[in-house]
């Protein structure tokens, strides 16, 4: 015990020593999760609708008017032709072209079908899905209004029976963008970090010497490897904590589920990720080797993780590699406690898959260490 | 004896570093490796220090076999690598501590063996080993290496790039060690320091050449050597390379060393072929020869 807490106190040494080192460990990554939760978000705002009105009628105008009254539309421009509009959608200056028909009026009045036409610049698909379904949501809202009318105008006409449903977003009330990104981006952070730092830290010695006048002592696998994990261990809790501080402070992320949960999840999540970083060290020669296979593992585990795009749109062979994703697992887990008060129970499936890659992990790792070079 | 190295042979792929190596290093010997640079020399002592498993052959050093007793032999053993491989960004101190932790020490029980050597950078055990220096961190590093009381301690190169004075210290530091019931096998590729052990072995191209104190290669050398100096040592060596009696001649400092073919020559010949030949200012005379002389001969073949 003795010599695994001289390789801490040494390794914690050589840390703090290192003068870059405190601010990359928790400046940086601060840093990161404030921008990118701030900045990564899906909400769809300032939509520019371009239209060309064929008929002028007080309905098409009454349908311009509710685009003008959404908070997500700027106020819509008009066009006199559907080739000028075309044109600047072209040009990138409009994100949709809204055509009406002449026969609009005519077509509501006599309880026609009347039509509209809708050109989407889709050249970013996830958007123009966005923006169609908003635009929908206002035809609609406009539909239910412009029945009303009707009703008054003409007694004779029959009344539609409609159903409607209304939505409500349980654990998400307000669809916050920043309620899911935060937890998520507090993982990545961590993750990035962590595998990191410890895929890089044995190769350093490595690289410098220092490991072969480590070998040649009489000191154990275990008590070197412990030794040399167990810091980083501590800085990712550390992180931890910092982080959590942070979603709550500046980006009020409810916490309803159990603070220990994350912690004690988040401290077995930690032990895979450091055997992951010790796995490729024990296969690196020099420090840019280590970051750079560091790299390649997290970049596909973070990009499938269902952080950025949901696991269920993903073709089946990528939501079969999620099952072996441990940052897939933490980027759940985080949500599941702090948006929706899962307990134990709820995520003993997550934890018990996470605890049999820890020893998994952690056994090829020390296989893999060969003290005998 | 303390070290005992039966058939050893080691290959990096097409590479053999080590080959079929025997050596025997008695109790508290000053035993030196002496060969250049590529010689299998490091090879060799990584494979002593348990570092690197042999493809044949078997070694034993204090009792324990480097194989299969490793863990003990590690106990028993001080490595000090060719490359300064403490931690830069710890103090003297620090290292010094972290190391006899390790070998579950600490300093105050072996100070007397480190005494020596501890005292001269004591003054700046606050200050990182990085910030050492190159004479300093070697101080450092044997102190280290010593500071679990060794039985065998293994220097792989210790003076290269150090300057002549601290060498020389450093040689006198050894010797005093020695005293002190330790087994040292150091390598080098300086040839002036062989003299300085008690017995040296010549290795080349992962071969052992020779075996013996330095005082009897000396005595046993059967060639004559001859030192030219001349006007020009370049142009004399091309005519002495044409010359039919040469069995070897190669620039020695700011001389020349001539070996002859025959047993039986008169040195003023060689004056007489070099005059002929338009060279002026010729001296000749005939040198006890020096280990690099023998060094030099016993590689050729």
């Amino acid at each position: 015990m003795k010599i695994v807490f001289i390789i801490i106190r040494k390794e914690f040494k050589q840390i703090f020593r290192n003068k870059a080192m405190i601010p990359i460990i928790f400046v940086l990554p601060l840093l990161q999760l404030v921008i990118l939760s701030n900045a990564a978000t899906y909400e769809v705002k300032d939509i520019q609708v371009a239209y060309i009105d064929h008929d002028n009628s007080i309905s098409s105008r009454l349908l311009i008017e509710h685009i003008k009254g959404s908070s997500y539309f700027l106020a819509p421009i008009h066009f006199e032709t559907s080739r000028q509009a075309e044109e600047v959608i072209l040009k990138d200056k409009v994100d949709m072209v809204l055509e009406i028909p002449g026969d609009f009026e005519k077509n509501i009045i006599n309880s026609q079908h009347p039509q509209i036409a809708l050109r989407i610049n889709a050249i970013d698909g996830a958007t123009a899905g966005v923006q169609n379904v908003y635009i929908q949501q206002i035809v609609m809202h406009f539909n239910k209004n412009i029945q009303l009318k009707n009703k008054t105008l003409n007694t004779f006409n029959q009344s539609f029976s409609k159903t409607e449903s209304i939505a409500s977003f349980w654990y998400n009330r307000n669809l916050n963008y920043k309620t899911l990104m935060v937890p998520g981006i507090l993982v990545l952070i961590i993750t990035m970090l962590t595998i990191f730092l410890s895929s890089m830290n044995i190769v350093r010695e490595k690289e410098i010497g220092t490991l072969e006048q480590i070998n040649v002592t009489p000191i154990k696998k275990w008590q070197f490897i412990v030794g040399k994990l167990f810091p980083f261990w501590v800085i990712g809790l550390l992180l931890l904590s910092v982080g959590l501080l942070i979603s709550k402070l500046i980006f009020n992320i409810p916490m309803l589920g159990s603070i220990f949960l994350i912690y004690g999840y988040t401290s077995l999540y930690l032990l895979v990720i450091l055997g992951m970083g010790l796995f490729i060290s024990n296969f690196t020669d020099t420090q840019q080797q280590a970051m750079f296979i560091a790299w390649f593992f997290v970049v596909i585990f973070i990009l499938m993780s269902g952080l950025f795009t949901p696991v269920e749109s993903m073709p089946t062979w990528a939501k079969i590699f999620t099952e072996f994703n441990p940052v897939a697992y933490f980027v759940e887990m985080m949500r599941m406690v702090m948006l929706k008060g899962s307990n134990f129970q709820d995520a003993s499936r997550l934890i018990i898959k996470t605890f049999i890659y820890a020893v998994i992990m952690n056994s090829l790792a020390v296989w893999s260490y060969r003290k005998k070079i | 004896m303390s070290l005992h190295i039966n058939n050893i042979s080691k290959s990096f792929k097409d590479l053999k570093a080590v080959k079929h190596i025997s050596l025997e290093v008695k109790e508290n010997e000053l035993f030196g490796l002496i060969g250049p640079d590529g010689a299998g020399k490091t090879t060799l002592f990584r494979i002593l220090a348990s570092l690197l498993l042999p493809d044949e052959g078997s070694a034993n050093v204090a009792g324990f076999d480097v194989i299969k007793d490793y863990k003990k032999l590690r106990k028993n053993i001080g490595y000090m690598p060719g490359k300064f491989s403490l931690y830069q960004d710890l103090t003297v101190e620090e290292n010094l501590n972290f190391f006899a932790t390790i070998f579950d020490t600490n300093i105050e029980e072996n100070y007397d063996l480190i005494k020596d050597i501890y005292i001269q950078i004591e003054p700046f055990k606050k200050r990182k080993a990085g910030d050492l220096s190159g004479g300093m961190k070697q101080k450092l590093a044997l102190s280290c290496a010593l500071i679990h009381k060794p039985k065998v301690l293994f220097l792989d190169e210790p003076t290269t790039g150090v300057d002549p004075v601290s060498r020389k210290e450093f040689w006198d530091m050894l010797k005093k060690l020695q005293k002190k019931d330790i087994t040292i096998f150091v390598s080098t590729p300086y040839m002036d320091e062989a003299a300085l052990c008690d017995r040296i072995a010549f290795i080349n191209q992962g071969e052992i050449l020779q075996v013996d104190t330095p005082s009897a290669i000396v005595k046993n050398f059967a060639k004559e050597v001859i030192n030219i100096r001349t006007n020009s040592i370049y142009k004399s060596l091309q005519v002495l390379g044409k010359y039919q009696y040469t069995h070897s001649n190669y620039p020695f400092g700011e001389s020349l060393h001539y070996m002859d073919s025959r047993d039986d020559f008169d040195p003023n010949e060689i004056k007489k072929h070099l005059e002929d030949e338009g060279i002026e200012d010729v001296e000749v005379q005939l040198i006890t020869p020096e280990i690099e002389d023998i060094f030099m001969e016993l590689s050729r073949e």
